[in-house]
């Protein structure tokens, strides 16, 4: 291989990990409150409420029931509204967060309805009001299956990012596209595939070791 | 005594698909301040869903619940929180907080009133000590044992000085030993700290050690209620007869013969019945089984005899019974 290819490698793991790092943290911005309000207005939980529920539901499995690869083009314009273009690094952010809310929604709320009903019904008794609850019972007690989600989730993002570059994302996956499919360089496309798969091991391992630790 | 909790015609349904299930039938009791009151009943008899009811987890269907006087169901959210401030429970399954060390768990409760840090915290080591448990303040739930889990509940529930303490099951979790610890532990707390508990069990054991009265709940019905010491000299329902007598495990030896169960309390128990029965009138009796407890002070036995087959001596020994001051029941059940 080439210096000009090593070199191009390299700054395709920075910008693999640039997307990756900005698309999970803004995808949990909106999807953890999301994921807590599916959990929290679902039957028989402390905010239960059969509306609210059921649009958030829907929106939620519309977004997930999307192939990654149709949102990226349905997005290209909402992509260039927010960063002023359609093509490069920051440009993928979008789509990969917008992709990512949905399934960090359903992870969180999966992770929420594993918390005992009877710390929460000790936490009613208590006089608590249903926010103090989900602040300071609910979350503490879901946090080491919160963090397993998260390692899964920022791998799943990983993979998405592998992706943007068949529409222009920058990145490992376009260095992969570019010259491992497009002029057959099989040594570039071995390494970027090697590297993207240790990525994706490091993520999941470092999640399972946080997670392993915080649980009591 | 001021009444503490005063449950009115209280009956709670649960629909399900259309369909009713009564989990509670008119249920009527009084609670006053500094007793304890157990309240027993198989399971599913309505108990649980009882308890709730004081401190509104459930919403009755019909009747009225107050506390000090106030009807719970007429409050609104904000001060139904204030009120269960005041009345703490603990449960069977313990339910601390397994991500948070024993000190964080007890300090909820203060934390949940408003209380600063510095002041939680002091009063959190307080009630460790109450429970006998400040060496183990830094430790994680999953690293105690049922009973320490418990006290460590039982803290937490203390920890914002509440009127009442509600027992739901408290020691089922547990075994004989620890069972026996956690209840001195809460005779001491309602003896030095003038505290109200109520207590919920399916266990007659429990209400015999620390109880002062007891309801007994079967059906969703309050079948009966009284003095601990009254329904266990002559509990009057099937129920509560259920629960204070052990079952008996003897058949007559013979198809003719007739189980009686005689029941004696304090002054009684302290004279030879059988002899007596024997020097007086010559008659003869097959003792089966036998138990005497101290319930709240006083002593009381149960005795299950197996008579003659003559139906002429059966009276003459029942009768010797009665006149000497003894309960008298037949044993139906083989």
């Amino acid at each position: 291989m080439s210096d000009y290819i090593i070199e191009t490698i390299r700054n395709g793991i920075i910008e693999t990990l640039e997307m990756t790092v900005f698309a999970s943290i803004l995808s949990y911005i909106i999807g953890l409150p999301v994921g807590i309000m599916l959990y929290a207005t679902s039957k028989g939980r402390i905010l239960e409420n059969r509306p609210v529920n059921l649009i958030l539901g829907l929106i939620v499995n519309v977004g997930r029931s999307l192939p990654f690869l149709i949102l990226l083009v349905l997005l290209i314009p909402f992509t260039r509204f927010v960063t002023g273009s359609s093509i490069g690094t920051v440009a993928s952010i979008v789509p990969l967060t917008v992709g990512a809310i949905p399934i960090v929604a359903r992870m969180v709320e999966s992770s929420l309805s594993e918390v005992s009903p009877g710390i929460i019904e000790a936490a009613s008794a208590m006089g608590a009001s249903p926010i103090y609850i989900i602040i300071h019972f609910i979350l503490p007690e879901a946090t080491p299956s919160l963090l397993l989600g998260a390692a899964i989730n920022v791998a799943t993002v990983l993979g998405y990012s592998a992706m943007a570059g068949v529409i222009g994302g920058g990145g490992l996956g376009a260095i992969a596209l570019q010259y491992g499919y497009y002029r057959y360089q099989k040594d570039v496309l071995w390494t970027t595939v090697a590297i993207l798969v240790v990525m994706v091991m490091l993520i999941s391992e470092g999640g399972n070791l946080i997670a392993k630790k915080k649980r009591k | 005594m001021a009444e503490v909790f005063k449950l009115n015609h209280v009956s709670k349904i649960y629909k399900n698909d259309g369909k009713e299930f009564p989990a509670l039938k008119d249920v009527s009791l009084s609670i006053n301040e500094g007793e304890i009151f157990g309240i027993i009943g198989m399971s599913g008899a309505g108990k649980s869903t009882l308890v709730r009811t004081l401190n509104r987890l459930e919403e009755i269907s019909d009747g009225s619940v107050s506390f000090y006087g106030q009807d719970l169901s007429k409050l609104k959210p904000k001060e139904i929180r204030k009120i269960r401030r005041q009345i703490a429970m603990v449960f069977q399954s313990f339910n601390l907080l397994g991500q948070r060390d024993v000190l964080s768990n007890v300090m909820q409760p203060l934390r949940i009133a408003g209380i600063p840090r510095a002041g939680r915290k002091k009063k959190a080591l307080e009630m460790l000590k109450i429970v006998g448990l400040e060496d183990k303040k830094n430790e994680y739930p999953s690293r105690l044992s049922g009973g320490q889990k418990q006290r460590v509940a039982i803290a937490r529930a203390l920890a914002a000085d509440p009127k009442v303490l509600l027992c739901d099951e408290a020691t089922s979790a547990l075994d004989p030993k620890m069972t026996g610890e956690i209840l001195e532990l809460l005779k001491e707390i309602n003896e030095t700290r003038k505290l109200t508990i109520i207590i919920i069990t399916h266990e007659m054991s429990v209400v015999e050690k620390i109880c002062d009265r007891v309801a007994i709940i079967d059906d969703g019905k309050m079948v009966e209620a009284g003095e601990v010491k009254e329904i266990f000299r002559a509990p009057k329902s099937e129920a509560a007869r259920k629960l204070v007598f052990p079952s008996n495990p003897f058949d007559p030896s013979d198809e003719e013969s007739r189980l009686i169960r005689l029941v004696f309390d304090g002054l009684a128990a302290n004279r030879p019945f059988i002899a007596e029965l024997v020097e007086q009138t010559g008659k003869k009796v097959n003792i089966l089984s036998a138990n005497t407890k101290s319930v709240g002070g006083i002593g009381y036995g149960q005795m299950v005899v197996e008579l003659p087959k003559d139906k002429k001596e059966q009276e003459l020994i029942i009768s010797f019974f009665k006149n000497g001051g003894l309960s008298v029941q037949e044993v139906n059940e083989p």
